[in-house]
């Protein structure tokens, strides 16, 4: 990654020399590119890890497992509004907490509101897929088409880019990646450091990989 | 211990309880309602579904925290008298042959029809797929669930 810089810089010397200077700010942009690029790709190691892919599939149930498998024999559908159908709803099985031991379901509360513990949804889980209106697919996307997705209001359902952060800070449904339960491996970098890399993706100006 | 209270078959009960024990534990050796099974412990078999606000859960790994000021209806407040569609259903058909699936069964089948009037086959196959039945009454449940479409349609009659 180093030489890569160190041969980008002594090109644009180059250029510099040539057009006799004045690019100084294209070679700040050009480095916050490469900046921003390098975060999103540590960032990438989480979304594409089988924590998030799981419930950012790219058909109409989630998957589970390591191995990012059909999720058990039931068969799921994601429901207009995410949170699943009929008497298989996400939320029939899925409680608020992981509940203890191997293959059983895992679990996640809601956002805190204001601060303190939503009241209105006290005890119930917040466990669901994207609505179908906006799937949010994570998976088998290529980091280029990914970062492109999660910077489409259209298509992440709303955010600005300090919402985003904001979101992978402070969901409990994000935050529960790290603290996944039993048999299940939290993604390979810690919490605070792929918020720091979104951060800092954001904070360079947000550039995609190609 | 907490006290907890919720409407039970329409009616409030208020019990002493771990705050994490199941609610299929506490409805059968709490307050005496065996009518919900015990199938695997794990959210897979579909025995111990109930409803809580009119959905269906899972009682085996629901804590009764979770029922807190909520509706609980177990098998047994399914009505009064037999006389829900999906309880007139499976008696008209003879669904049942252990029976021991069939509370989770008839739980799971009235949401269902609580949710769509008229279900198809696809329906079924996707909603009922979290019930399981080593008998293998698949056959018999997915008519009783049309029958009962019927019934609640009006199409039916009293019995």
């Amino acid at each position: 990654m180093l030489q890569v810089e160190l041969i980008f810089l002594g090109s644009l010397l180059g250029i510099l020399a040539a057009t006799g200077g004045g690019g100084e700010a294209v070679f700040a942009q050009s480095r916050n590119e490469a900046h921003a690029r390098a975060a999103f790709m540590e960032a990438f190691k989480v979304f594409s890890h089988p924590r998030c892919v799981n419930c950012h599939p790219a058909g109409d149930a989630p998957l589970q497992g390591e191995d990012s498998r059909p999720h058990t024999s039931l068969r799921l559908r994601r429901g207009s509004d995410g949170q699943g159908v009929f008497a298989i709803k996400c939320g029939n099985c899925h409680q608020a907490q992981n509940q203890p031991g191997l293959h059983m379901p895992p679990g996640a509360p809601y956002p805190l509101k204001d601060g303190a513990e939503d009241q209105a949804h006290r005890g119930e889980p917040r466990w669901h897929l994207p609505p179908a209106a906006t799937p949010m697919v994570f998976e088998k996307r290529m980091p280029g088409q990914l970062c492109r997705q999660l910077l489409d209001k259209t298509k992440n359902g709303g955010l600005t880019p300090e919402q985003l952060v904001h979101h992978v800070n402070t969901d409990p449904l994000v935050l529960w990646g790290w603290n996944p339960g039993e048999g299940r491996n939290a993604p390979p970098i810690s919490h605070a450091e792929f918020v720091h890399k979104v951060q800092e993706w954001i904070d360079k100006g947000r550039a995609c990989p190609r | 211990m907490a006290q907890i209270v919720f409407t039970l078959n329409g009616q409030s009960v208020t019990v002493d309880a771990e705050p994490e024990k199941p609610l299929l534990w506490v409805l059968r050796e709490d307050l005496g309602l065996t009518g919900t099974k015990y199938g695997c412990g794990m959210a897979i078999c579909g025995c111990c579904v109930i409803h809580l606000n009119n959905d269906a859960i899972r009682s085996c790994v629901t804590p009764v925290a979770r029922a807190e000021g909520k509706a609980v209806t177990t098998i047994e407040g399914l009505s009064r008298d037999l006389n829900h569609p999906v309880q007139r259903a499976w008696l008209e058909v003879q669904v049942p042959q252990c029976g021991y699936c069939q509370p989770g069964q008839m739980m799971s089948a009235a949401c269902v029809l609580a949710q769509k009037a008229n279900p198809t086959d696809a329906d079924i196959d996707d909603a009922m797929s979290g019930n399981l039945c080593r008998c293998g009454t698949y056959p018999r449940i997915r008519r009783a669930i049309h029958r009962a479409a019927d019934i609640a349609g009006g199409k039916g009659g009293r019995q």
